[in-house]
């Protein structure tokens, strides 16, 4: 018997959106198993998104507050002397760092052994922390500043026993008005003005602040500054920083600490985020717990499937496309629940950054991995039950009910 | 316009054997050749082996020894992937429950027939279209499987199965689930497809319809009885004309005596 012969047999392959349409009739065909499935993703997905837009708020926050107070604010101290004394800085170091050419403003507090009360009739032992120090009067203008009440020093008030305390100092004592007299150093003071928050120099919040020429007339302060305050152009703070403690004391630069207060906030805006990691973590496991629930659903969905499988089959579907097919579900019922969980992940930390008025900020790199990840759970939780389905023999289709 | 390969016979069986298990023989030897454009009717009572039969023919299983040749292709020869390929491009099935995925509209049901041929997604609908047609289902193009009769849905199936014009179209038990009216649609449907040059294999173990088939082949016991022959003076029948055994089965009162019921 001759015959021609017969041309090869190649599958033919499914187009992209056959796969997906594919795999969608499948989802749609059982709606409230795929939302209760996809919601275990959503759950885990959710989380991370929340914990990590939560954090990423708390640090927009500290950042933008950073840009605000400034980066370019030093702050000298004394240090130690070689034999372990507190060293003194020189009276002249004010002067001496105003010459620096880019420093635009200096000031200077110095503490005094005085000791703050709300009157007389209060032990001398309660002193409620609050440090009494001398200020030149440009403090406020260095620190940018300003009062909540009150006026700041001026030049005649800063020769008389005037004090200006900082916000925190005049909640301890009780004080919510200028006007009213404190005791220090065994003489009424009058208050003249309360400061504001200073998040650069809390030390300032917890003083109690008098003119430097008040300070040596009324409390015995003996001119030398602790520490002092300048800020310079943004772009020369580094040459500044260099210079500044052999410019402060020529002869023991040694003897002087420089710091830049805002490192602190800085140091505190990078450790933001470092707690959340636990938070994230548990999304982790949630998202592994969802995953496993879409293992499962598409276990039985293959069990309970296995006619349509073998009609697929006697219709012409290899049995890649089958697993095609499967995976491709897999797929959307895990994108779906990924795509769920970064919208209320989202709107959770817009919810949390405006009931707590922060910038919301939700990072792309946070959204991109969630659905990143989703995709990795849609594989890997798609692959064992498009195996078993791509394995099963395509006589079952056959099989009377 | 079916798509046959070469000229030879679109099934050609010879010696085939299967064993399930290593001790079960389904098949103990059966040599069966369907020419192009014929209409048979393969017979047996449950148990005869007839499903085996029909999984040898349809390429959804492998002889365990013996050659299967469809549309030209030895079956055993074929990998997996080109048996799909075959089946997709060379074979139409009809199964007794119809398998019409539920809440899907009959047009798409039947195109998904395609789905596996390559064709895009319009090109199946128009031809899924063209296809209810022929099985008289032109106006319930956007009716889904439980707004339709069991004939109906039957005849989508049918559809589903022609919808890609195969050279052969097994239909297993077609009718098993219907009352013997809608059975007589789907059979009238058979016979236009035959009529239009398909050839037919239907797969059954009610005698009515091997009665209304020109051709029957018996199975039993895993062999095949001695051929009716193709048309041939032996067949007791074949002096009517296929709407005269139509009419013969259509006037049974149940649709036709079962072998097993």
């Amino acid at each position: 018997m001759t015959r021609l012969l017969p041309e090869r047999l190649i599958p033919a392959r499914l187009a992209p959106g056959d796969v997906l349409r594919v795999g969608a009739a499948g989802l749609r065909a059982r709606p409230a198993r795929v939302v209760l499935s996809a919601l275990g993703i959503a759950i885990g997905i959710a989380t991370m998104i929340a914990v990590v837009g939560v954090s990423s708020s708390s640090k927009e926050e500290l950042l933008r507050q950073l840009d605000r107070l400034g980066t370019n604010l030093l702050t000298v101290t004394p240090g130690q002397t070689l034999f372990g004394e507190s060293a003194k800085l020189p009276k002249t170091a004010v002067e001496m760092v105003g010459r620096i050419p880019p420093v635009e403003t200096v000031s200077a507090t110095g503490s005094t052994e005085a000791k703050i009360r709300r009157t007389d009739r209060i032990p001398e032992e309660i002193t409620g922390g609050i440090a009494v120090q001398a200020t030149t009067l440009e403090l406020l203008t260095t620190l940018e500043g300003r009062a909540s009440a009150g006026v700041w020093l001026n030049e005649a008030t800063a020769r008389h026993p005037s004090v200006v305390l900082g916000s925190v100092a005049a909640e301890r004592l009780g004080v919510r008005h200028v006007g009213v007299r404190v005791w220090i150093a065994g003489r009424w003071f009058t208050v003249t003005g309360i400061l504001d928050a200073l998040p650069l120099a809390p030390e300032i919040e917890r003083s109690a602040l008098v003119g430097w020429a008040a300070a040596e007339t009324y409390l015995g302060f003996d001119g030398h500054p602790t520490a002092i305050y300048e800020r310079s152009a943004d772009g020369a703070v580094e040459a500044v920083a260099a210079v500044l403690s052999r410019t402060v004391s020529p002869e023991n630069p040694e003897e002087v600490d420089v710091s830049r207060p805002s490192d602190a906030l800085a140091a505190r805006a990078a450790a933001e985020g470092a707690f959340t990691n636990l938070l994230l973590g548990l999304g982790g496991v949630a998202l592994i717990v969802g995953g496993v629930g879409v293992a499962n659903t598409m276990v039985i969905s293959v069990l309970e499937r296995r006619r349509e499988i073998g009609l697929r089959r006697s219709l012409g579907a290899t049995r890649g496309q089958i697993r095609l097919q499967f995976l491709a579900e897999s797929l959307l019922l895990s994108a779906l629940g990924g795509i769920i969980g970064v919208v209320l992940g989202t709107f959770a930390s817009f919810g949390y950054a405006m009931w707590n008025d922060l910038p919301a900020v939700v990072p792309p790199w946070a959204v991109g991995g969630a659905l990143g990840a989703t995709l990795l759970i849609g594989t890997v939780a798609g692959l064992y039950p498009a195996m078993r389905a791509a394995r099963l023999s395509p006589t079952v289709a056959l099989v009377t009910a | 316009m079916s798509t046959t390969t070469s000229g030879g016979p679109v099934v050609e069986l010879t010696g085939v054997r299967k064993v399930y298990n290593g001790h079960v023989e389904a098949l103990r030897g059966v040599d069966l050749t369907i020419e192009a454009g014929e209409l048979v009717a393969i017979v047996g009572p449950s148990g005869s082996g007839k499903s085996t039969l029909l999984h040898m023919i349809g390429t959804l299983d492998r002889p365990t020894e013996g050659t299967v040749r469809i549309a030209g292709y030895d079956v055993g020869a074929l990998s997996d992937r080109e048996l799909s390929a075959l089946r997709a491009r060379r074979l139409g099935f009809v199964f007794q429950q119809f398998h019409l995925a539920p809440g899907v509209t009959a047009l798409d049901n039947v195109a998904d027939g395609l789905l596996y041929t390559g064709a895009r997604i319009g090109e199946r609908r128009r031809r899924a279209a063209l296809a209810l047609e022929r099985v008289g289902l032109g106006h319930r193009l956007d009716h889904r499987p439980h707004q339709l009769s069991g004939g109906e849905q039957q005849r989508v199936a049918v559809a589903r199965a022609v919808v890609g014009d195969p050279p052969l179209l097994l239909a297993d038990e077609p009718t098993g689930n219907l009352d013997s009216r809608s059975g007589a649609e789907v059979l009238d449907v058979l016979s236009g497809l035959h009529a239009a040059g398909t050839t037919v294999a239907v797969i059954t173990h009610d005698l009515g319809i091997a009665a209304w088939a020109p051709r029957r082949v018996q199975v039993m016991d895993g062999l095949i009885v001695p051929d009716s022959g193709t048309a041939g003076p032996g067949g007791g029948v074949s002096g009517k004309s296929a709407s005269d055994r139509l009419k013969a089965y259509k006037a049974r009162p149940d649709g036709g005596d079962r072998v097993v019921s």
